[in-house]
């Protein structure tokens, strides 16, 4: 290879542009930042091999969030699945995110539950709490008084079922923290417009 | 109902899609196909080299015809060497259906030979795909799987075929009609904004056409009644790479293309507009630079069959979702209706102040007498080619942009270039598939030394079918694109741009069983030129020129439209009135 800084075609010449170009990306700097807004979006779609995939890929591959994530079949005569996602953005990509979940072919609704008239959201916790003595009571009162209910219990633990909105689980969680948690496992949210309308698929709206 | 083997209804599918042509490549997974295939003599098969190679071909070939483009390959390798042209395809928005072969379905899963997870690699370079696990689902997807490929938004479709699954017997049917629940592209505009469009543009000073590639994709009718529009409107008008030919680039109203390689007058014309009418094109990064100081002063409408490729960069005031081609002939019939009076005096100071910043002639390069400078040569070429029936396909790179400057283009669909994912490689392929589609055409490869060397295995794919592609090398010894920004962005540190040990590139045509052409001096260009032209059999053309030029205009980083750098010919061609400037063009 030629030695490029003696190449008498390109000897120094670049200097001339040393005022004119003063960064080392030529891609565009990213947009002035909007508010995070966060969004549940419900997505109707055919329950065919795959088709998770090609919605988790999505978020993956474009660099969108994903706070929580619900799905299963809930039209079987149909094959349609629901997924639920609660994801956060700024509002071009929140838009962003419906438009190009819209576009993926198995794709037959998307709705966006926090934007109409406030959906009910629903989540479901199962906490597993080790302790003995007082610490166990106290555990035993805090579920009483959340509304959760025992589903198994041993000499030295008990398994609470809890169900309500994510910040309601969330406080559970916290209240069982200091009182032994040692395990938890949670549904992610499932979500549903008030009202009388219905969100079928399209073919029916 | 007919029953027949999973393999013969590929073959049956294809046929009735109006299939002509398949680029392919053989392998252990496709075997029944290619046994199919063989027995049949409705589709033709095109032996690529390399499958990249097969689907950068189709490519060419979708994009000059405006149909399908299919593609046939193996399994493994076969599906993963797919890869670019599918990506590529993507970005670009080409119709293809791509067949690939799968291990049995017993085996999938199971690391077997030359088995890869053909649907996950290609979810997302691929507008949709499918594995087919039964030989009764095979039909509906076959079908299914063109008119996907088609419709809306075009894109690449794969479709995953196990060995078991090709074997297996069933019936073949065509289904009548296509209705998928969920997929339901939009073509007609909402009328209302439509009419509100038309308002906007009645009532506009500085117009602005912003078309893209998307009038291409949307058909000669998209072309036509752009062209009507424009004329009836006496907008100006500049166009993305992706959308050269659908307006004539010898219309007076037309300001070239626009973007990071764009010419003054239309990226000035983008800055300063009042409106901005964009039509197929996406507001893609290297057409509005800055963002924030993009276009600021103006409102803007935008027509996409694609929602999402609205407000994802820039937000505009007026989306209008639908068809190109549907969207701008109800504009043309609601501008003729309204017959709109468009105020004359600020039109005229627009078209003024557009004539200013023509002036700059901003492509200016300095000729040479000694050495060929690559810009000279792309214009010979377009001189000497321009009252052919002509194809232009292009590699990536400075050639690209030159070609993209300096080539007329008059027509849609005579300009394959790879624009989205900027594929070196690209257009050597893709002239073999335009050739294929074309015979009798003269098929031009305007390409890079170092790009075409990257598929150079498919001139052998040019000389098994007796394909007379022109591959037009601009050499320049360099990765000139790189080397154009290591100059400007890097100090001069000219790292690994340098093409070391290139071939002799007449030999390497020789040995391919084509023909060579060394051209190293502009006084020798056009006799050189019409020769290639003239030969009947591929041409590798070694145009040998200027390393050191540089593609100018060009908006540097993080710059807006109206801050363009000019090379020196187009800085100095307010004074250029000796005799060296009339050697300015």
């Amino acid at each position: 290879m030629p030695n490029t800084d003696d190449h008498p075609l390109f000897a120094t010449r670049y200097s001339r542009w040393e005022n004119d170009v003063t960064t080392t990306t030529h891609y565009p700097a990213s947009t002035t930042t909007e508010q995070i807004e966060i969004r549940t979006l419900c997505v109707l779609v055919d329950n065919e091999p795959g088709v998770l995939a090609r919605v988790i890929g999505l978020f993956s591959g474009r660099g969108y969030n994903i706070d929580s994530l619900t799905v299963s079949e809930t039209e079987h005569q149909k094959h349609l699945s629901r997924i639920t996602i609660v994801t956060r953005g700024t509002p071009m990509v929140l838009e962003q995110i419906k438009n190009q979940l819209d576009r993926l072919v198995p794709v037959h609704r998307v709705i966006d539950l926090s934007a109409a008239n406030p959906a009910i959201q629903r989540e479901l916790a199962m906490v597993k709490v080790r302790g003995k003595g007082k610490e166990r009571s106290a555990a035993h009162e805090l579920a009483t008084t959340s509304g959760a209910r025992i589903i198994d219990e041993t000499a030295e633990s008990y398994i609470f079922e809890v169900t309500g909105a994510t910040d309601q689980i969330e406080r559970f969680i916290s209240g069982m923290l200091p009182l032994g948690l040692v395990e938890v496992s949670r549904t992610g949210v499932a979500a549903i417009a008030r009202g009388a309308e219905v969100m079928g698929a399209r073919s029916e709206s | 109902m007919t029953e027949m083997t999973g393999a013969e209804m590929v073959m049956a599918a294809l046929a009735e899609q109006g299939v002509e042509h398949i680029f392919g490549y053989p392998g252990g997974a496709v075997l029944p196909i290619y046994d199919a295939l063989f027995q049949q003599d409705k589709v033709r098969h095109v032996l690529v080299r390399h499958e990249q190679g097969a689907v950068h071909a189709a490519e060419g070939y979708a994009r000059s015809t405006g149909k399908v483009g299919t593609v046939l390959v193996t399994s493994g390798p076969g599906a993963t060497n797919a890869v670019t042209g599918l990506t590529d395809a993507l970005c670009d928005s080409i119709p293809l259906v791509v067949i690939t072969g799968q291990v049995p379905t017993h085996l999938i899963g199971n690391d077997a030979f030359q088995e890869c997870d053909t649907v996950g690699i290609t979810r997302p370079c691929t507008k949709h795909n499918y594995l087919v696990k039964t030989v009764e689902d095979l039909p509906r997807v076959l079908h299914e799987a063109f008119h996907i490929a088609a419709s809306g938004r075009p894109g690449p479709v794969v479709i995953d075929i196990p060995k078991d699954v090709q074997f297996a017997k069933g019936d073949y049917f065509k289904p009548k009609e296509f209705q998928h629940k969920g997929y339901r592209p939009k073509l007609k505009g909402d009328p209302e904004k439509i009419r509100e469009a038309v308002e906007m543009m009645a009532a506009a000073k500085r117009p602005l056409f912003y078309t893209g590639g998307g009038v291409i994709n949307s058909g000669p009718a998209a072309s036509e009644a752009l062209r009507e529009l424009v004329k009836l409107t006496g907008f100006p008008i500049t166009s993305t790479l992706m959308g050269l030919g659908a307006f004539p680039a010898a219309d007076p109203q037309w300001l070239g293309m626009l973007g990071m390689h764009g010419t003054w007058e239309a990226n000035w014309a983008m800055h300063d507009c009042d409106l901005m009418i964009a039509v197929g094109a996406r507001f893609d990064d290297r057409i509005t630079g800055r963002l924030d100081a993009f276009s600021p002063g103006s409102k803007k409408i935008h027509i996409d069959i694609d929602p999402s490729s609205i407000n994802k960069n820039v937000k505009v005031d007026l989306p209008i979702v639908g068809d190109c081609a549907h969207v701008l002939d109800d504009m043309l019939r609601i501008w003729r209706a309204s017959a709109p009076r468009p105020d004359k005096k600020a039109f005229d100071s627009w078209w003024s102040q557009i004539a200013k910043w023509r002036s700059k002639n901003s492509l200016a390069y300095r000729n040479s007498n000694e050495i060929i400078k690559p810009q000279y040569a792309i214009q010979r070429l377009y001189e000497l080619t321009k009252d052919r029936d002509t194809y232009i396909t292009t590699e990536v790179g400075q050639h690209q942009m030159w070609a993209a400057q300096f080539y007329q283009f008059q027509e849609s669909n005579r300009w394959m270039t790879s624009g989205g994912l900027g594929t070196m490689g690209y257009g050597l392929p893709a002239s073999v598939g335009v050739q294929l589609a074309h015979p009798n055409s003269l098929v031009v490869d305007i390409a890079g030394e170092a790009s075409v060397l990257m598929t150079m295995q498919e001139m052998s794919t040019a000389v098994q079918y007796d394909l007379p592609i022109k591959i037009f090398v601009i050499n320049n010894r360099y990765m000139g694109m790189v080397r154009q920004w290591q100059e400007l962005l890097h100090g001069g540190r000219y790292s690994h741009s340098y093409s070391e040990a290139l071939p002799d590139f007449v030999k390497l045509a020789e040995a391919y069983h084509a023909h060579g052409i060394r051209c190293e001096h502009p006084g020798e260009l056009d006799e050189k030129i019409r020769e290639m032209i003239e030969v009947k059999k591929p041409v590798i053309f070694d145009c040998v020129v200027d390393p050191a030029e540089n593609c100018f205009p060009m908006i540097p980083s993080g710059r807006a439209h109206n801050e363009m750098l000019l090379g020196d010919a187009a800085m100095s061609v307010d004074e250029a009135v000796t005799e060296e400037g009339k050697m300015l063009v």
